[in-house]
């Protein structure tokens, strides 16, 4: 090869990589725009509907409010829980979430623990029961007897009582107990522990993110279920929870006239402290942030678990 | 396999093991090796043991076991599986005073009644429609950012979208349709808003009364609240491509593109064919809150769907038989696609659910 060759290839194997440069950058570029659109498109309508909520009623009529509130106020807000019916709304959500989940953890994990037990001679059929209950699902109609034919309907329980297990997250648990060396049962076996002790004082500690993983899980599903509300305890507006309350008030601003819906606000407005300046737009833009909040707050501590939780179970189905 | 290499991963960073030195790590293996082989002796021993006994036995000496799981599987059978007696109203003139013998039974009656409800056929049509689009989009979009967030080097950028794009997937349907009828309305929504200053449109749009754009508007409200949690699964399945892949590549010139298409998709095909099996048995029951709430009188005709055709029929007819009828079928229809699409990934020998 001559050094004019080499000098060509040379060349050659510059201008190549001065092209991939230039196109890895265009790349970067543009990989950085559409997934700043992505966090834009998504965050807008949190952060419109904050500003709206702090904003002056008849301020936001005239329109405009974008990303701060025009004429600063908390009467939304205040109109908001002025009410009875949204206060307790936020009370019986609260409570029913916490009730909720930590049964459901907790007998959740017993029952993964005692099916992880290799040893146990039920183990096989009870799984099997399970893991077909996954797939079956009578519907809607024969469900609803169900809950009315065990009385449940209208009444508190009815929150708790259908939903004490979970199957999937079974699975999740178990999974990541059976991940555990025998040895630790084992020991305390031999030390003489029973069998609900060692769920208790061995398992317990060591799966604790796969709980808090699992409890985001419940928590979540409970904090924003609104169609049990509708199914089964409509009839008595004090079980009535925080969800079903803003998808009544959403359903009635959207579907009736708007008279109908003002007239609903300005019924919020008069019992609250002061004032008419309340309107639908703006005590809808209150609820649907008082609604999110709790869920704000508590996921983004929570998020480390959760994406090695779906990691373990997205492989174990 | 890939997803093995997941699971040991995860699990050792889970893990708070105790009394764990890397320096102990071959003398805890050949103790292992020991226990194991002990451990194997005594099973054998047990078994001879049992052998003589009997379950019962056995099972009374795991007592403690038993109250821990019977009551709760008890319970979980009570709630799943007892009511699927009810689907005898289906082949009944169900009345629901009388006792179920004095019930009067039609056979298939109230099924042949569905096949022939314009009605019902019309719901099944827009149920498949708004579930095939939204799941498609979903596809679609969730491969394509965990394309791009894979692409992201800078720890920090990444953290932050992903961060925020998981975050619409914790609220509820409620708050989601809520904000997509604020956002698509025509006082002062942001569609609007944006599209009649750019000059696309003279007047404000009634979106959400449009018939022709109402299953666009479900797929992308659904697209936009579950995208980034279902990049999750697949950035899991990318980190476990191996890298000299990646490498071997780079040697060979490839530019980023060209790995993407020729490595990272590959790598991610038995993840995606799984969570398409998983999607093909929910056709039939995705899309019941959307439609829901998003509904009104101008686009009746597409947003109809088979629950809502249960819940109108169940509850404000009070017809039970029919919409138990209506949901058997759906079940049934939903089982057998779950059931297909396994068959056909396994005749293509890919990787398959059950």
């Amino acid at each position: 090869m001559t050094e004019a060759d080499m000098e060509k290839i040379r060349a050659e194997y510059a201008r190549a990589r001065r092209r991939t440069a230039v196109s890895n950058k265009l790349f970067n570029i543009i990989n950085f725009i559409i997934l700043t659109m992505l966090v834009v498109v998504t965050l807008y309508p949190f952060w419109n509907t904050i500003a709206l909520s702090f904003n002056d009623g008849l301020d936001s009529l005239r329109g405009g409010i974008k990303f701060l509130p025009r004429v600063f106020t908390w009467q939304n807000y205040k109109a908001v829980f002025a009410t009875g019916t949204i206060f307790n709304a936020f009370s019986i959500s609260v409570t029913r979430t916490i009730v909720q989940t930590v049964l459901n953890v907790f007998l959740t994990c017993m029952l993964a623990y005692a099916l992880s037990r290799k040893e146990y001679a039920l183990r096989k059929p009870l799984t099997v029961i399970l893991v077909v209950s996954m797939y079956v699902s009578a519907g809607l109609i024969p469900c609803y007897f169900l809950v009315k034919n065990l009385g449940l309907l209208n009444r508190y329980a009815v929150y708790i009582v259908p939903n004490l297990i979970d199957v999937f997250n079974f699975i999740l648990v178990r999974t990541y107990i059976q991940s555990l060396p025998d040895s630790f049962v084992e020991s305390a076996r031999i030390d003489g522990a029973g069998e609900f002790r060692i769920f208790m004082q061995i398992i317990m500690p060591l799966i604790v993110p796969t709980i808090a993983m699992v409890a985001l899980f419940v928590a979540v599903g409970a904090w924003n279920s609104w169609f049990d509300t509708y199914l089964y305890a409509s009839g008595k507006v004090n079980l009535h929870s925080l969800q079903y309350v803003l998808m009544e008030f959403l359903q009635s601003s959207q579907n009736q006239s708007h008279s109908a819906a003002d007239a609903g606000a300005l019924a919020l407005a008069g019992s609250g402290a002061a004032g008419s300046m309340v309107t639908p737009v703006s005590i809808r833009a209150a609820i649907t942030i008082v609604a999110t909040v709790p869920i704000l707050i508590v996921y983004p501590f929570m998020q480390k678990y959760f994406i090695v939780g779906i990691a373990v179970g997205g492989v174990k189905e | 396999m890939q997803n093995t290499v997941l699971t040991k991963y995860s699990r050792k960073t889970g893990e708070p093991f105790p009394n764990t030195r890397p320096g102990t790590a071959s003398v805890r293996g050949s103790t292992m090796k020991e226990k194991i082989h002990t451990e194997k002796k005594l099973k054998t021993a047990d078994i001879t043991v049992n052998s003589g006994g009997n379950l019962l036995q056995k099972i009374i000496k795991q007592r403690q076991l038993v109250w821990m799981s019977l009551p709760l599987v008890i319970y979980v059978f009570i709630f799943k599986f007892v009511p699927l007696w009810g689907w005898t109203m289906a082949f009944q003139d169900y009345k629901p005073a009388k006792h179920i013998l004095q019930q009067h039974w039609v056979g298939f009656k109230w099924f042949a009644f569905l096949l022939k409800d314009k009605e019902f056929i019309l719901s099944l049509r827009n149920t498949v429609c708004m579930s095939v689009i939204s799941t498609v989009l979903g596809y679609i979009t969730a491969i394509l950012i965990a394309l791009l967030l894979n692409e992201v080097k800078h720890v920090g950028v990444k953290r932050i979208v992903q961060t925020v794009s998981y975050l619409p997937h914790f609220l509820s349907w409620v708050i989601v349709t809520g904000l997509v009828s604020a956002v698509f309305s025509v006082e002062d929504g942001t569609v609007n808003n944006i599209l009649t200053s750019l000059g696309f449109i003279k007047s404000p749009v009634l979106w959400l009364s449009e018939p022709k754009y109402f299953w666009w508007i479900i797929g992308w409200t659904y697209v936009w609240k579950e995208v980034g949690w279902n990049t999750i699964v697949y950035l899991g399945a990318i980190t476990a491509i191996d890298p000299s892949l990646y490498e071997a590549a780079e040697i060979d010139g490839a530019g980023r593109l060209q790995k993407m298409a020729h490595i990272t998709l590959p790598g991610i095909r038995s993840t995606v064919v799984i969570m398409m099996i998983m999607s093909a048995g929910h056709i039939l029951d995705a899309n019941f809150e959307m439609p829901f709430f998003l509904q009104n009188g101008m686009v009746q005709d597409v947003a109809q769907t088979v629950d809502l055709y249960v819940l109108r029929y169940g509850f404000s007819s009070f017809n039970y038989a029919l919409a138990t009828a209506a949901g058997i079928f759906k079940n049934l229809v939903n089982i057998s696609l779950l059931l297909l699409a396994n068959w056909i990934a396994k005749k293509s020998g890919e990787e398959r659910l059950i």
